[in-house]
């Protein structure tokens, strides 16, 4: 062990531990060093281990099965088989449910965010909100469910309510159990989680923008046009692109709420993995490449955008 | 005499149960480069904010050219405000940040673009209008900072420690810069700073500040030469102190470890056998290397710090520690460490502050 | 200005609302369970209900060893990706984030394909096979927030100066990430700990799917079967969640902090 103590306090010091900097660093020197670099290598092999046996390699197998029938041959049939109706129609509510809530999250997120991080409210109220938004992004499934059903159903508190207003909720043909009521349900856990993620960044919008925009005779409203959304603005795409993958991959709340009524993607998953109702295996392994298609573009094009935007910032 | 330009009459500030501006009253004068100068927290950044309406005064008024603004908000007032952190908008480029204002205020496009030409030829960064705040050095973004908030011809421009984020050495020709632009364009400048030294190379005036209140109101010269009180003495320069003891108050004659001098400004209220303190500027001492003043003491140098064209000594008087500045001379080296000196002194050039 | 603070309230007010309301309406309809007045019926219906001990048992018990895990496939890594393989933290950070784009319906089956009866892991043929695949995949669930948890708890002591230090006095590797950097990522750990088992708690896809009777498995299935009680549950589970994040704030207040740098 002497060996990696010696090659320890050789080692160049890196530059910043905060900053990531691969290239600031100097490789151990060689003597002595195979036996240090291995334990060192030893030290990341769970990790690898893990990265690779249960999330890189099954996701790519099961990538993979979707070009394979099930005698073993190589083919295209299940991918051409998605174009089945009812698949294309799970497909197409996915999308729009997903769409929806993450555009109006995103939305009422940033306002929410702007008015307890801007609005001059009570200090307290802003690690309330963050507080309360860490939980409930959280808060998924049949809690949630039950929460709207208790609130919108069609005995719900609030229907309730507004039928005493004269107001009646489910005969303007809404419907809990159906594309808007999903998504109503599912702004509970996307306008936290685009509270939490777009907060750092209103933060960044720095005080003395709006300063220097007001001597310069702007109003506040020039001043968000101009200034204020064209700055955040990469960072709302962003978000609204995570927030789209995280519906398109939610399926507990949506099978609390509907059962398997509402045939949206995950759903369609969940059955087909439980109990082959497509009758074919590879299809299954077809629907889950289009999710994973589907939310790795949404995840790659926020990935891109939040490092092009952290430049502007720096 | 003309009407001052810029009157801040009765101004007092408190935060919740801080009072941060204690009663200042001052008056500028169009065109004029005005320093307000004092450590953290004296009140000064709260004075220049509320000039500019990010405050509101808790009693007093603004009056700019005749017209109370005090209750004018910040984007009405026609004020150019340059900030420590540059505050360029990162989405903008130079050119588009430069014709913000214009903008603002519906000027044509190139109208714009002509004053936002001229405005980077003033600032030295011809070409530049292209490049984005992030691709630009500190000097260069404070600059750009200074182009925008003149560009839309302000009738009083604002600085809050403008180069405090800067290194050294650009800090110095960067004040050089603004003073030469502010003289070109003859606006009234209001200029926040901790530095006095930067105060006393670009100002005709100084506000030397401290715990809210105005210490002291006059030109470099009359500053440095003349506090009127113990902090703007100190906080202005560096001053020497020696314990001396009044011998005869009637010829204002006192005694200093043993030798007697006439001190001038010895107060009339000092009595006879009372202990006062003697202040005067390092340059005021010099070493008795032949010709002496009216007063010399005996010393040991503790001190030597070679600054190139200035040795800085400092020399111990029995209790006392003096600071004085000498030039550097070719032909003889400074006295060292330990060494036995002289120093002398005119007492004229003594003041006898109050704390 | 004034404005501005009016608009914010009316937001926080109209927002305030939408996720209160429907808590409240929980609230009330599980004290509803007895016709005619409140009661706590279907709270006591749902606490002696062996099924609610049962399952809220195992999964508690699953995200221990989750945690577990969870912290010999990050301490390590974190710390010497940290410390003395900085060139391969693009690599961690990008598995790090693998779980929040592989949705975990897909990350279940991608294990159910690989690791089921004719493969050369056969975990899913055995019920302890089973627990254990239900265990990594929560511990991939968990990972984004365990490893940022841990690397930033490193961050925030500085663990390059603490290492060297202890490197010059004498001390071995196992030494200084046993005594001296363990000790102080506590409170990160704990933190993670905690987020690990409110995830681990209410999840339902990857236990349903597994076959496992996981505390969200027989939440689906009293939502299906029973009225009053879901109701019930929802206000419990919201009430653990809350405590876990709770305990997460509580926590980082406790932190320790040895980095004079900002980060």
């Amino acid at each position: 062990m002497s060996n990696s103590l010696d090659t320890a306090s050789e080692m160049a010091p890196m530059a910043d531990p905060g900053i990531p900097g691969p290239a600031t660093a100097l490789p151990a020197p060689r003597r002595g060093g195979g036996f240090a670099q291995f334990t060192q290598y030893l030290g990341v092999a769970p990790f690898l281990i893990f990265a690779l046996l249960f999330l890189i390699i099954p996701t790519l197998n099961l990538a993979v099965s979707a070009f394979y029938d099930v005698d073993g041959h190589f083919t295209f049939n299940n991918i051409i088989e998605l174009r089945r109706q009812n698949i294309l129609d799970a497909y197409w509510i996915s999308i729009r449910v997903s769409a929806a809530s993450a555009g109006l999250g995103a939305l009422i997120g940033l306002v929410i965010a702007l008015a307890v991080i801007r609005g001059n409210l009570p200090g307290w109220l802003r690690s309330a909100v963050m507080t309360f938004s860490g939980v409930a992004s959280n808060f998924a499934g049949v809690p949630l469910a039950f929460a709207f059903v208790a609130s919108l159903g069609r005995l719900g508190m609030v229907t309730v309510v507004l039928k005493l207003f004269g107001f009646d909720l489910y005969k303007t043909g809404f419907n809990l159990l159906s594309f808007w009521g999903l998504t109503v349900t599912y702004l509970y856990f996307q306008i936290p989680l685009m509270i939490l993620i777009i907060a750092p960044a209103v933060d960044g919008l720095r005080k003395e923008w709006s300063e220097a925009a007001q001597t310069l005779g702007a109003s506040p409203f020039q001043f968000w046009r101009y200034v204020g959304l064209p700055v955040l603005w990469p960072n709302l795409l962003g978000t609204i692109s995570l927030l789209f993958a995280n519906a398109f991959g939610a399926i507990a709340t949506a099978y609390a709420l509907t059962g398997s009524s509402l045939n949206i993607v995950p759903i369609l998953l969940y059955t087909q993995i439980s109990g082959d109702v497509l009758h074919n295996p590879g299809l299954g392994a077809a629907l889950a490449l289009g999710m994973i298609l589907i939310t790795g573009i949404a995840n790659v094009i926020y990935l891109v955008v939040r490092t092009r935007a952290e430049r502007w910032l720096k | 005499m003309t009407d001052a330009f810029l009157k801040i009459e009765a101004i007092t500030k408190s935060f919740k149960d801080n009072q941060v501006v204690k009663g200042v009253d001052l008056a500028f004068n169009k065109g004029e480069f005005v320093s307000l100068l004092g450590p953290s927290g004296c009140g000064k950044t709260t004075i220049l904010r509320i000039i500019a309406g990010f405050e509101r005064p808790t009693s007093g008024a603004i009056v700019v050219d005749g017209k109370d603004i005090t209750d004018l908000p910040p984007n009405q007032r026609k004020i150019g405000m340059v900030f420590q952190a540059y505050a360029l908008f990162p989405n903008m480029n130079v050119a588009d940040n430069i014709g913000f204002g214009l903008k603002i205020a519906g000027a044509p496009r190139q109208e714009r673009d002509a004053r936002t030409e001229e405005m980077l030829k003033l600032i030295g960064l011809p070409g530049y209008g292209k490049r984005f705040p992030f691709e630009l050095s500190g000097g260069q973004q404070q600059r750009v900072a200074l182009a925008r908030a003149i560009a839309p011809r302000p009738s009083m421009l604002l600085l809050d420690e403008p180069l405090s984020a800067l290194d050294a050495k650009i800090r110095v020709s960067l004040r050089e810069e603004i003073r030469a632009i502010q003289r070109e364009l003859g606006i009234t400048t209001v200029f926040v700073t901790h530095d006095q030294e930067e105060a006393l190379s670009i100002s005709d005036r100084i506000v030397v500040m401290n715990a809210g209140k105005v210490e002291q109101f006059g030109t470099p010269f009359e500053i440095y030469n003349k506090p009127q009180t113990r902090f703007a003495a100190t906080f202005v320069g560096t001053l020497n102190t020696l314990d001396a003891k009044v011998v005869d108050a009637a010829t204002k004659t006192v005694s200093i470890d043993g030798q007697t001098a006439a001190i001038p400004a010895l107060p009339a209220r000092a009595k006879t056998g009372d202990t006062v303190a003697l202040t005067m500027r390092p340059e005021a001492v010099s070493l008795a290397n032949g010709t002496t003043k009216d007063i010399t003491l005996d010393g040991t140098v503790t001190e030597v710090a070679f600054l190139g064209a200035v040795i800085r000594l400092k020399v111990k008087l029995g209790e006392n520690i003096v600071a004085l500045d000498t030039f550097n001379d070719q032909r003889s080296p400074p006295p060292k460490y330990g060494e036995a000196v002289k120093v002398t002194l005119s007492g004229s050039d003594v003041l006898v502050l109050e704390a | 200005m004034k404005q501005n603070r009016t608009w914010a309230w009316i937001v926080f007010i109209v927002g305030a609302a939408y996720f209160i309301i429907p808590l409240v309406a929980t609230v009330v309809f599980s004290l509803r369970m007895r016709r005619d007045y409140l009661s706590f019926d279907a709270y006591t219906s749902v606490l002696f209900d062996k099924q609610f001990h049962a399952t809220f048992g195992y999964s508690l018990l699953i995200s221990l060893f989750t945690v577990v895990v969870g912290l010999i496939v990050t301490v390590p890594a974190a710390y010497l990706v940290r410390l003395r393989l900085p060139q391969l933290r693009p690599f961690v950070e990008f598995v790090t984030l693998l779980p929040l784009i592989i949705p975990p319906i897909i990350l279940v089956y991608g294990y159910i394909k690989m690791y089921n009866t004719s493969s050369v892991l056969p975990l899913t043929g055995t019920a302890i096979g089973t627990d254990i695949l239900l265990i990594l995949s929560y511990v991939a669930l968990g990972l984004p927030y365990m490893y940022r948890a841990v690397d930033t708890g490193m961050r925030t002591i500085d663990v390059q100066t603490l290492t060297e230090a202890a490197t010059i006095m004498g001390a071995r590797q196992f030494t200084i990430i046993t005594q001296i950097i363990l000790p102080n990522i506590m409170i990160a750990v704990l933190s993670g700990a905690f987020l690990t088992f409110a995830i681990v708690i209410g999840e339902f896809t990857m236990a349903s799917l597994l076959g496992r009777p996981s505390f969200g498995v027989y939440l689906q299935r009293i939502g299906i079967s029973k009225s009053y009680e879901p109701a019930a549950l929802a206000v419990i589970s919201f009430a653990i969640t809350w405590g876990a994040m709770g305990m997460i704030q509580l926590l980082s207040r406790f932190a320790p902090r040895t980095a004079v740098r900002n980060n």
